[in-house]
């Protein structure tokens, strides 16, 4: 049903709001998303009505609505995504400066506000400079021919002989105009013009664009400022904190609030239904208050989860929907070899270091909501559900958190503060979780099991794939106030709406299931299953990370098969994308990979390289690393990693480099490291110390990321490229360390040792 | 009520005794250096000094401070005069969503005050106690030597540092 | 020459421990060396004859594929529960491959290498050759090895038992680790004396079944006596550093750290059974004593390898030390719990204004409770706290100043170190308030000065 919605058949006048109401809220945001995805590389349409506008600009098509120019010259832009520390508040300057020739710094960028920005649904898949980047690109571009043509006027001279510079409109003899001075009246309300007709800036002529610039939040987290919304302190603030209960579906049997109700600083607790919260004056006041709240609440709790250790086998038998992705029969000889495997990841957290946070404050019969969630347009509908309110009254900011790396505990926060916020009226409400609260209580990726059933001919070439994923939902947003912690625990409060896959080329648990090699019979599944025993959603990269882990072991099993080299191997099923060859050969010639040298000998050093392109649309990354493993206590030990990484048009090199170094770390801590534990009731990862990741002493000795740029090519995304490759690379590596194949995750010591044998 | 040392600045706070340095550095106060990570020693992002040594401030009551002497990240420099470590972090661009950093830098800044010249292996081994989720640990590295190099120069030209 | 063993302070305590290696306090004790001379005179006579070992010729190091792989598993198995690698590894060294520093009050012994290199580590020696120098302290070339290696306990193993070890370590990855020459004062230097104190202290009899037991105890009790090598840290050495075993499993110091008395004087609020022993082994933490730390979180790191089963006939047999578990232990072990409130911890009101009391409060009470206060995820229970209610406060000083972690970041009980926040006064204060708040014991003795000597 919801696959087969094209968001080309959008009418492009319907909101999304319009279509909450017709129930496709889902079905709507995704697609919206696909095709501003997909947009860089869509086909030119042969004489098609009006060609599409470029990124958002098809959400939002006024220029005004992205860029903003006063009479001072002050220059604001606007972008409907967030800064999560991927450094776009910084990228996005440097996009609308290069185009409309004005200095970096005086560029100031508003984020996410459903008061002045766009809607532009979630910050999320690495589509920030796809959607925004795009939108804001080409309004800057067309801004600055609009200011160009009033200039022309006022000197009277042809527009073509005059260009946009330094934040000045120059003339041929060095007569300038401000900015401000050329921005009378409403000359940017105009409507955006399709790509073709924008004036983009020559590649080759860019100053900006391409360079790498220091982020502009940095100094502040680095000398004390105000960066975070755990530093955003309204005036008459009070703190509240929530006792969530011990477990999934756990019932508040009883509590005595009186005692804790005269607890100094209290100032009100509230007990709606399941959910408990405490309020008081002081930060530390409240975490006692709540610490004596949780002892005196009684909950009756079920078993309701599947049993830990054999999770794995539990999961393929559950109720499944199975969705056919591809199913080619082509030409090729019968296999000379085959290979039946499997895989598995078991859950991860988010785990962000800052616990979720959010303010929120009813007054005069507005509700204002900071948030530092991924969307703030999702977030203002869920909240006006949850305190039945109309959309207009609420109004939410975005404030930069911790790192969320997708839908952790942020959008929770928020909708606590705000509930919080509606029955004290008047006070901010600063809801600061702790940190069991995130560990037990964030949306976890879902674990998931990876069959592959592969074959190779007398050649070593590929016949064919046989591919099935077996997992829950990857997302459980946007839901409304259903899929806020607070609106399903209260007295009369809402279910979480039946969660839908999301269709390719985005995807959701089966997101990169293709696998980017020349393969002549490929079948591949996509097994949906909505169980939700453990509270799960959106991770960095969905299933990304587990398909790309699945596809690149088996490519390496089959490479061992064959008697090939990995690299060689999958070249040579690579031959038809250029873009990927040149990605996987860079990365292989900076790591120094010779060829026949990785054995599967297990002498305890190994090397391993994997590749992947995101979403199978966005960017290309390639990584190899070398890893060290103690045959004694089976740690791994992480040597080195060079990865290469082909994002389209560079905005901001360094900027890449940090992401991508980030992904790889993060992916290794996944993979060497992390498992969410849970018995029949409850989730046991309360803290770090029984969900650690890793840790400064076990990084990478280094770690090199190799920067391809391809000048005015579309922008790919950056931020979950790294993550896939990383896992499947260090899986590879340790294969070839120990001799030995290990295909569940993670590859904890007492797993290696276990698999090494003695 | 509670008498405070606090870059080099006395304070008084009129709290509770056993409420943790962090809350009084944020709540009371209104600063932003040390950050709320998990309140269990855990993390790190908490991290200052007293008496030049890295602690956990969620886990100091500020009962315990008194006559001592506590630095937090605002003690390092201002965003216009960042102190060594921090224009190392900024050159290095040593950090993602930055929510780590602070306990990061303030870990090292102890390290620092201890030893010019740590190696890479004291430099990883010092700042395990400090997690990171982002995955900046690799320019981390980077940055605090840096800013040894930094200091060093500096102790150098200027015999007067401290 | 007893086994008294060299440990690292704060294994794994992260963070604000500030304190790196445990010096040890190789100085002695003056009683002791005294007391050694005047063995040694004694011992002067015999030395000459018996002193002297034969050599057995070295071998060319056998195929690793010469062993079955089930005694390489089983051996493995027994070198786990010997806790060989802790010994025999250097911190950050190569497992097996030796180097790591025993410091002992005769002086400095640095465990050898025992890999199957032939150079440096024992890829020459022969089966019998490695089964000597288990049951006999004799090295392949005839010299006698210090007791640090605690042969006086391995004595008791099956042959068969060391014949799956030496399986297991011949076919490690050789290393070539040559480790560096003891440093042991005159005349401790002198090998031969060693003979002379096996005469009086090397127990040649192997391991004897009890048959009025079980076999689990049976088990147990030969893994615990021999392999296992309990009482090199529990039982109390005498002046000539050899255990004394009429105070056999009455605890004694080490290194600074305490081997609690696991017989009828342990001081647990609760009295030990043999199934939470066998959870104490198995996972190095019973919520109803403590976690391990120091010395025994390794003994807990590598009894991980081991089956339950074994680790089940260890605890029973260490359980038995105590006596039966009659009817009033019960009862004591059901009051205490009670007494402890369940999941809150308890608050004395006499103790409430210690000076202690707030820094309880500010730094501990948020994992492990105070009246009413639940912390999302309580610690241990200090009520039911073995280290707190233990003679010496030695214990509960290094796990607050050098805090409770793994080194290897597996999951696992974490507690950070106070050492930079707290200042020696400071520490006195909230341990004197732990112990009058938690228990019914008398305070401290010597609180002070143990602070002081873990600082160094
Ligand atoms: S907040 Fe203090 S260590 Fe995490
Ligand atoms: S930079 Fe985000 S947690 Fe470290």
């Amino acid at each position: 049903m919801t696959n087969k919605i094209k968001s080309a058949k959008l009418p492009s006048g319907l909101s999304r709001r319009a279509l909450i109401a017709n129930g496709g809220a889902l079905v709507v945001g995704f697609s919206l998303s696909d095709a501003l995805a997909q947009a860089p590389e869509a086909p030119p349409v042969a004489a098609a009505p009006p060609p599409p506008l470029p990124g958002s600009l098809r959400v939002a098509p006024m220029i005004d609505a992205w860029i903003r120019i006063d009479a001072a010259g002050k220059i604001t832009v606007l972008t409907g995504k967030v800064e999560i520390g991927q450094g776009v508040k910084t990228a996005l300057r440097q996009v609308a400066a290069e185009h409309l020739g004005v200095p970096l710094g005086s560029v100031t960028l508003v984020t996410a506000d459903t008061a002045r920005t766009v809607n532009e649904g979630y910050t999320a898949g690495s589509q920030t400079l796809q959607d925004s980047g795009t939108a804001i690109m080409h309004a800057a571009a067309q801004a600055r021919e609009i200011l160009i043509k009033i200039a022309a006027d006022k000197l009277g001279v042809d527009a073509a002989t005059l260009k946009a510079e330094d934040g000045f409109v120059v003339a041929a003899d060095g007569k300038r105009l401000g900015l401000g001075e050329l921005v009378a009246g409403d000359v940017l309300k105009v409507k955006a013009e399709p790509a073709t007709a924008s004036k983009l800036r020559d590649p080759k002529s860019y100053k900006v664009i391409g360079k790498s610039v220091q982020r502009v939040d940095i100094p502040d987290k680095v000398t004390g400022g105000a960066a975070f919304i755990q530093d955003f302190r309204p005036e008459g603030m009070l703190h509240a904190r929530v006792v969530r209960p011990p477990s999934y579906g756990a019932k508040l049997a009883s509590v005595d609030t009186a005692r804790i109700e005269t607890l100094p600083g209290v100032r009100g607790v509230i007990r709606d239904g399941n959910f408990l919260a405490v309020i008081a004056v002081r930060e530390f006041q409240a975490v006692k208050a709540m610490e004596q709240l949780a002892a005196a609440a009684k909950w009756s709790e079920q078993p309701t989860m599947p049993e830990q250790a054999s999770f794995a086998a539990w999961l393929p038998a559950q109720d499944k929907r199975a969705i056919p992705i591809r199913d080619v029969k082509g030409d090729a000889p019968a296999p000379a070899k085959t290979l039946d495997l499997e895989y598995f990841r078991p859950y991860h957290m988010h785990g962000s270091i800052g616990p979720s946070c959010g303010v929120a404050q009813f007054k005069d019969g507005d509700m204002t909501v900071w948030a530092c969630s991924q969307g703030m347009f999702p977030l203002q509908d869920a909240v006006a559900q949850l305190i039945r309110l109309p959309k207009d009254k609420v109004r939410c900011i975005h404030l930069e958190g911790s790192g969320c790396y997708g839908h952790n505990g942020a959008d929770d926060a928020a909708a606590d503060a705000a509930y919080i916020a509606f029955k004290m009226p008047g006070v901010p409400i600063r809801v600061q979780w702790m940190r069991a609260d995130e560990h037990l209580w964030e949306p976890y990726g879902a674990g998931m099991v990876m069959r592959v059933k592969a074959g190779i001919d007398a050649k070593g070439m590929l016949t064919g794939w046989d591919y099935e994923v077996f997992t829950d939902t990857h997302s459980t947003r946007p839901g409304g106030a259903g899929s806020t912690l607070v609106g399903q625990s209260i007295e009369n409060g809402f279910k979480l709406p039946a969660p839908q896959p999301a269709p390719q080329p985005n995807g959701s648990g089966d997101r990169n299931i293709i696998p980017p090699y020349k393969v002549a019979n490929l079948r591949l599944i996509h097994n949906f299953q909505p169980h939700m025993k453990l509270r799960v959603s959106a991770l960095r990269g969905l299933g990304a990370y587990s398909n790309v882990f699945a596809i690149e072991s088996a490519m390496d099993e089959l490479a061992a098969v064959a008697g090939e080299d990995p690299v060689a191997f999958r070249l040579k099923h690579l031959v038809h994308d250029a873009r990927a060859t040149d990605c996987v050969k860079l990365a292989a010639e900076k790591f120094g990979w010779k060829a026949g040298a990785v054995t599967g000998r297990g002498n305890g050093r190994g090397q391993g390289v994997a590749y992947s392109r995101y979403k199978g649309l966005a960017g290309y990354c390639a990584v190899a690393v070398e890893v060290e493993v103690d045959q004694e206590t089976g740690r791994v030990r992480l040597v080195r990693a060079v990865a290469a990484a082909d994002s389209g048009t560079v905005v901001n090199p360094d900027g890449i480099k940090n992401q991508i170094e980030g992904g790889i770390i993060q992916s290794a801590s996944w993979t060497i490291h992390e498992q969410v534990s849970f018995d029949r009731t409850r989730v046991l990862s309360r803290d770090w110390s029984r969900y650690p990741i890793l840790r400064f002493s076990e990084t990478f000795e280094s770690v090199e990321v190799h920067v391809i740029d391809r000048p005015g090519t579309p922008f790919l995304g950056t931020g979950e490229a790294s993550q896939g490759p990383t896992g499947a690379a260090i899986a590879n590596a340790l294969f070839h360390a120990t001799g030995q194949r290990i295909r569940a995750l993670p590859f904890t010591a007492p797993r290696v040792k276990a698999a090494i044998g003695v | 009520m509670a008498k405070l040392s606090i870059n080099g600045r006395a304070v008084e706070v009129d709290v509770e005794a056993d409420t943790p340095l962090l809350y009084v550095l944020r709540d009371d106060l209104k600063m932003n250096g040390a950050k709320f990570g998990c309140g269990l020693g855990q993390c790190g992002a908490c991290t200052v000094l007293v008496d030049d040594k890295a602690v956990f401030s969620c886990m100091v009551p500020v009962s315990v401070l008194e006559g001592r002497k506590v630095t937090t990240l605002e003690g390092l420099g201002t965003i216009d005069k960042p102190g060594p470590l921090q224009r190392a972090f900024i050159e290095e661009q040593a950090a993602q969503c930055g929510y780590c950093t602070a306990g990061i830098l303030m870990r090292a800044e102890g390290l620092l005050r201890e030893n010019r010249r740590p190696t890479d292996a004291q430099i990883r081994e010092r700042l395990s106690a400090n997690l990171c989720r982002c995955g900046t640990h690799n320019r981390v590295i980077k940055a605090v030597k840096r800013a040894a190099e930094y200091l060093r120069t500096a102790a150098t030209t200027d015999s007067n540092r401290t | 020459m007893g086994c008294l063993r060299h440990y690292p302070l704060g294994r794994g305590g992260r963070g604000d421990s500030g304190l790196s290696e445990a010096r040890c306090d190789a100085r002695g004790n003056m009683r002791v060396i005294r007391g050694l001379l005047i063995a040694i005179a004694a011992l002067g006579v015999i030395v000459g004859g018996y002193a002297w070992r034969s050599s057995f010729a070295p071998i060319d190091r056998p195929q690793a594929s010469s062993f079955p792989v089930e005694n390489v598993k089983a051996g493995a198995v027994l070198a786990a529960i010997g806790n060989c690698a802790t010994c025999h590894t250097r911190d950050g060294g190569a497992a097996y491959a030796g180097g790591r520093p025993i410091v002992t009050p005769f002086g400095t012994i640095h465990a050898t290498n025992i890999t199957p290199d032939p150079s440096t580590g024992i890829g020459g020696w022969s089966e019998p050759a490695f089964i000597r120098a288990v049951r006999e302290g004799v090295s392949r070339d005839g010299r006698h090895l210090y007791p640090a290696f605690p042969y006086d306990h391995m004595a008791k193993m099956a042959e068969s038992d060391i014949k799956n070890v030496y399986a297991f370590l011949m076919t490690r990855r050789a290393q070539v680790s040559a480790s560096p020459a003891n440093e042991l004062a005159f005349p401790f230097n002198i090998r031969s004396l060693v003979a002379g104190w096996k005469l009086f202290f090397l127990d040649r009899g192997g391991f004897t079944q009890d048959a009025s037991k079980t076999a689990e105890w049976n088990r147990g009790a030969y893994l615990v006596e021999g392999l296992a090598h309990c009482g090199s840290c529990h039982t109390p050495r005498n002046v000539l550093g050899a255990e004394d075993k009429s105070r056999a499993y009455a605890g004694a110091d080490v290194q600074g750290w305490t081997a609690p008395a696991l017989g009828a004087t342990s001081v647990a609020a609760v009295p030990w059974t043999g199934e939470r022993l066998a959870e104490y082994l198995g996972k190095g933490r019973s919520p109803q004593h403590g976690v391990a730390a120091g010395p025994m979180a390794d003994v807990i790191g590598n009894l991980a390898q081991v089956p339950d089963s074994d680790i089940k006939a260890m605890a029973t047999y260490v359980a038995s030390l105590a006596g039966a578990a009659t009817k009033e232990r019960q009862e004591r072990g059901a009051r205490a719990i009670a007494r402890a409130g369940g999941e809150g911890a308890v608050t004395r009101p006499a103790a409430a204004a210690a000076p202690g009391a707030s820094v309880y409060a500010g730094a501990c009470a948020g994992c492990h409770g105070e009246a009413g206060r639940q912390p999302l995820d309580p610690a241990l229970n200090l009520a039911l706290s073995t280290t707190v209610r233990a003679a010496s406060p030695n214990n509960l000083v290094r796990v607050v100043l050098g805090g409770i972690g793994r080194t290897d970041n597996q999951p696992g009980p974490h507690m950070p170190g106070f050492a930079n926040a707290l200042t020696d006064k400071q520490i006195g204060d909230l341990l004197e308030y732990v112990r009058a708040n938690f228990t019914d014991r008398p305070v401290f003795a010597g609180l002070d000065v143990a602070i002081r000597k873990a600082r160094q």
